[in-house]
């Protein structure tokens, strides 16, 4: 054993993974002729190999792509979208976006099915309806939401009314005047302040005005 | 063979389930025969190679299709049943100490780890004792074995399918042949 190469291990190993040089494969021969013990080793070795290489091929049962198929889990319409999300993230981020923010704006709409204006002083209301007295004056801009508005004072300021009538009469407003009585428009209303609302954040001041019912 | 897999796979990703039939034809038996060596039972066989093929299938859309197909499935396949394996050994040391007990340990309580008599395995058929032996393998080395000896496939895919270093699945293939030899010494 003593004069056993120290690498004649490796050098079997090379040879029965079929990666041996013909230079280490003389190397081996050599020692393998000389060597009883290794001789031995190298016979079991092989031995063993082939034993294991015995074993038959084992095939699948009959039924087992059937049985296989059967078991997958159910995809159809779930993963038709899950596939769609995959193929375009980009346009999936913007239609979740468009689906959550127009659903916040519907909903705010249907919330807002009661009657609410801005609190102005000396403003008066009767019913439904919201009046600058005549003589008065109000100064600030003036919403009314499902509900009417009446100036026969007179009003320095802007006035917007959803869902409800500006009533023309004697009064005095100096600034715009607009009605908005369908959902769209309610839609682009609120669209368009929010961006007016984020402009006036970022020049630094706006007009607050604090809502009432 | 790889482009028909993959146009196959093209298929399937489009929504088209029944060409993955096509696919699990072509490969069920070699996944099903690792499946049955490296397990050693039948039925847990068919039970992991169906998890495999249904893995494979749920994550089909990973698949890098410049890669083996085979290659991909067969390592879902070998570490279902290295966890498999790993799952039914008990949780106790094999060789802590029974209570109450002088020099029995775990060893003796488990018949299947106690290497089975003489006799008994003369009478084995060739068969039945081959798969004896692959069971008696530490799962480390019984993966590489199998691969390399039964399904023959070059080290390099056998080290992807692993996911191991080159040096590290000959040096199991080394063991697992010299363990193998020593089960063997009396045949």
């Amino acid at each position: 054993m003593t004069a056993c190469p120290e690498n004649i291990i490796e050098l079997m190993n090379d040879h029965l993974d079929g990666m041996s040089t013909p230079a280490s494969e003389q190397v081996l021969k050599e020692h393998l002729h000389s060597c009883g013990d290794c001789r031995k080793e190298y016979q079991e070795l092989n031995k063993t190999i082939a034993f294991i290489q015995s074993a038959s091929h084992i095939q699948a049962p009959p039924d087992f792509v059937s049985k296989t198929m059967a078991a997958l889990p159910k995809e159809h319409q779930r993963g038709n979208v899950q596939r769609w999300f995959r193929r375009h993230p980009m346009l999936a981020a913007a239609a979740v976006f468009c689906m959550l923010m127009s659903a916040a704006l519907f909903s705010n709409f249907n919330d807002d099915q009661q009657f609410a204006f801005t609190k102005q002083e000396n403003l008066v209301v009767e019913g439904q309806t919201v009046i600058v007295p005549e003589g008065e004056k109000v100064v600030g801009n003036i919403t009314v939401k499902n509900g009417d508005l009446r100036v026969e004072g007179e009003l320095e300021g802007n006035v917007t009314i959803v869902n409800g009538q500006y009533m023309a009469s004697s009064g005095v407003i100096t600034g715009e005047i607009e009605e908005i009585d369908r959902m769209f428009e309610w839609l682009w209303y609120k669209i368009k302040n929010g961006v007016k609302d984020a402009a006036s954040v970022f020049s630094g001041g706006g007009d607050e005005s604090d809502t009432d019912e | 063979m790889q482009a028909l897999i993959n146009k196959r796979i093209g298929k399937v990703l489009k929504g088209d389930k029944e060409s993955y039939a096509e696919i699990v034809e072509l490969y069920q038996h070699q996944l099903y025969q690792i499946c049955y060596r490296m397990l050693g039972n039948k039925h847990e066989a068919e039970d992991i190679a169906q998890e495999a093929f249904t893995r494979a299938y749920v994550n089909l859309h990973t698949f890098d299709q410049n890669r083996k197909f085979s290659t991909w499935l067969f390592r879902i396949a070998t570490n279902l049943c290295i966890d498999r394996i790993r799952k039914k050994k008990p949780s106790h040391y094999l060789d802590q100490e029974v209570r109450g007990t002088e020099s029995l340990d775990m060893y003796s309580q488990i018949a299947n780890d106690n290497p089975l008599p003489e006799e008994e395995l003369m009478q084995m058929e060739v068969q039945e004792r081959v798969q004896y032996e692959i069971s008696r393998l530490p799962d480390k080395y019984r993966a590489a074995i199998v691969l390399k000896y039964i399904e023959e496939l070059p080290l390099a895919e056998i080290s992807e399918i692993l996911d191991l270093p080159l040096g590290t699945v000959k040096t199991r293939i080394h063991r697992g042949r010299e363990a193998l030899r020593k089960q063997l010494s009396n045949l």
